[in-house]
């Protein structure tokens, strides 16, 4: 099988005396939509936060394609590649669509010195941005993104993992307080990021949604990765919950490979 | 969106609401008194506006980026007297002693933005004990005493920094150009270069700024230099201008600063600023302490304008708000 893009092998991560990650192995395929499941506490946060660089893991390795990194920053992960979507907590709401497709890496008009960004081409991007990522409403890229809505304001953040070659978008629960066709919306975002080759970790608390978008389904608990090759055409729901709130190992081996089972 | 009139995006800026009050004080008060207009007192009204200005126009960005700095007020007292007193003791002279003195706030403003940035301490709490450490060394070194500053007439310092001229019957001084090249270069910064951006993003969402590689640190620490540097020479072109170095002098100022600085639309709270606007609320100050005086409402009572005025700026910047979120 070929090397997945992401490897994460034996991650342990305490805070203290607690443990929230215990040797959790987990990867993500190239153009793979990779859903992560699990209850509160279950350790998938944590997972999210050691390869989005924002926490430092206590032991264990991480690969890409092979290749063993490490992640000190959140700018570090963005810099293997590794882009991480939390719901309004990645975009600036005063400054513009454009100014926030482009923060940190504004294009710079010549001469140089003069630090001047190149708007124009800043908003030519973001105008092409917008309608590839299925926006079909007519935004100006200079509106501020606090006068969009919760689903456009997912779509500018995909469209900006995308934009910038992001082989692995992380969404921390993207479709959380959206109406019925937002949550539509986002999740063909999501798709339309996988057709032009990235990769998807998705988080959500309804399994509803992510059933509806991903390719595998990986369910933690207790801080270890418990099940991570649930086909979602292969199974229901009510299984992947049983998984999620517990059962031993051997249940869950048999729901995997046998298909849905009774247990009393 | 875009089909909006022209009439309606101008009314939608945060600047539209503070040039409307600076209109209607000018003409209130030149309809009262006729004289507000003269050339004199409009001189007189630019003199001392561009010192205060200077401090408002770095403490816009300083704003911007989600901090604010008390000290101000301390270091415009403080840096002339560390300048004349350097000179008066012969230890340097008085260019080099402007020098020493802005090297000096540029450290303060480095001491202010290391604790607000590594120690993660309030700039509240920071600057306001900056303001006692500064306003006490100045009380300190002159024994409260002001000051001897006689000898700076003709000084090559005291011409490019204060030296006035007759434009017609207007008296102008040097200060105000460098004002106006402060408020462009500043205006520049904020509106169009990529540091600009840095500093919109470093106040409305620092963690959003940092996970797309802004040094978030770098900036408001960077602002915070600025921030006191700008004071310095506020200090010291007031100093050279009214041949005064009280160390006592700046005080109340970093509050009036950022009265002006909100009245003109640029958010307390960080994320939005703007300097046109800071220009509007510069003026808007200035103006009205300048013309409840000369329309003959009693100086005490300047306060209730200067406060009435700051709140209804509030309520009318909060409606803009609104309305801008709701996307209308």
């Amino acid at each position: 099988m070929a090397e997945p893009l992401i490897r994460m092998e034996n991650i342990r991560k305490s805070y203290g005396r607690v443990q929230a990650l215990v040797d959790a192995n987990f990867h993500v395929n190239e153009k793979e939509i990779v859903g992560l499941l699990g209850d509160n506490g279950a350790g998938k946060s944590t997972l999210i936060k050691v390869l989005s660089g924002a926490v430092p893991l206590t032991s264990g390795d991480i690969f890409i394609r092979g290749k063993k990194v490490t992640l000190r920053s959140t700018s570090d992960a963005i810099a293997h590649g590794i882009e991480t979507i939390y719901q309004d907590s990645a975009l600036v709401t005063q400054l513009s669509i454009a100014r926030n497709l482009f923060l940190g890496r504004e294009p710079i008009r010549a001469p140089r010195f003069l630090n001047r960004m190149d708007q124009d081409a800043m908003n030519a991007v973001a105008r092409d941005l917008l309608r590839q990522v299925g926006i079909t409403k007519n935004i100006p890229p200079t509106t501020p993104i606090g006068s969009l809505s919760g689903g456009e304001r997912q779509a500018v953040a995909i469209a900006r993992a995308m934009h910038f070659d992001s082989d692995l978008i992380i969404l921390d629960e993207p479709t959380n307080n959206l109406g019925v066709a937002e949550t539509q919306g986002v999740l063909s975002f999501v798709r339309s990021a996988r057709d032009s080759g990235h990769s998807c970790i998705f988080i959500a608390h309804n399994i509803h949604h992510v059933f509806q978008v991903v390719d595998r389904i990986v369910v933690m608990r207790r801080g270890k990765v418990v099940a991570d090759d649930i086909d979602p055409k292969k199974t229901t729901v009510a299984e992947v919950e049983r998984v999620i709130t517990g059962m031993s190992d051997k249940e869950i081996r048999d729901a995997i490979s046998d298909g849905p089972q009774r247990h009393s | 969106m875009e089909n909006h009139s022209f009439v309606q995006r101008l009314i939608a800026r945060p600047e539209f609401g503070p040039l409307v009050l600076l209109v209607v004080e000018l003409v209130v008060f030149w309809g009262i008194n006729p004289d507000f207009l003269s050339p004199q007192n409009i001189s007189n009204i630019l003199a001392f506006t561009v010192e205060l200005g200077l401090i408002a126009l770095a403490m816009t960005l300083l704003m911007t980026s989600g901090e604010f700095d008390l000290s101000v007020g301390s270091l415009f007292g403080f840096s002339p007297v560390l300048m004349w007193t350097l000179f008066n003791s012969g230890v340097t002279s008085l260019e080099m002693g402007l020098l020493i003195a802005l090297i000096v706030a540029a450290l303060v403003g480095l001491v202010n933005g290391w604790f607000v940035t590594q120690l993660k301490i309030p700039s509240f709490l920071v600057t306001l004990g900056m303001l006692l450490v500064v306003r006490g060394t100045a009380l300190f070194i002159t024994d409260g005493f002001p000051q001897r500053t006689w000898s700076a007439e003709g000084s090559w310092l005291a011409n490019i920094l204060v030296g006035d001229f007759y434009v017609g019957p207007f008296r102008i001084y040097a200060s105000l150009f460098w004002f106006i090249g402060a408020a462009i270069v500043l205006g520049y910064v904020l509106t169009q270069s990529r540091t600009g951006n840095w500093i919109q993003a470093a106040g409305g969402n620092p963690n959003a700024a940092r996970a797309r590689g802004v040094n978030v640190n770098r900036v408001k620490v960077g602002l915070f230099i600025l921030s006191a540097v700008m004071a310095s020479l506020a200090g010291v072109i007031s100093s050279l201008r009214t041949s005064a170095a009280n160390p006592n002098s700046g005080t109340g100022y970093e509050l009036e600063v950022i009265a002006m600085v909100v009245i003109g639309g640029t958010a307390l709270t960080g994320g939005r600023g703007t300097i046109i606007g800071t220009v509007l609320g510069i003026l808007i100050l200035r103006v009205m302490r300048n013309g409840i005086v000369l329309i003959g409402v009693p100086g005490l009572a300047y306060n209730i304008f200067i406060g009435a005025i700051i709140l209804g700026m509030m309520a009318l910047h909060s409606w803009l708000e609104r309305r801008h979120q709701a996307g209308t």
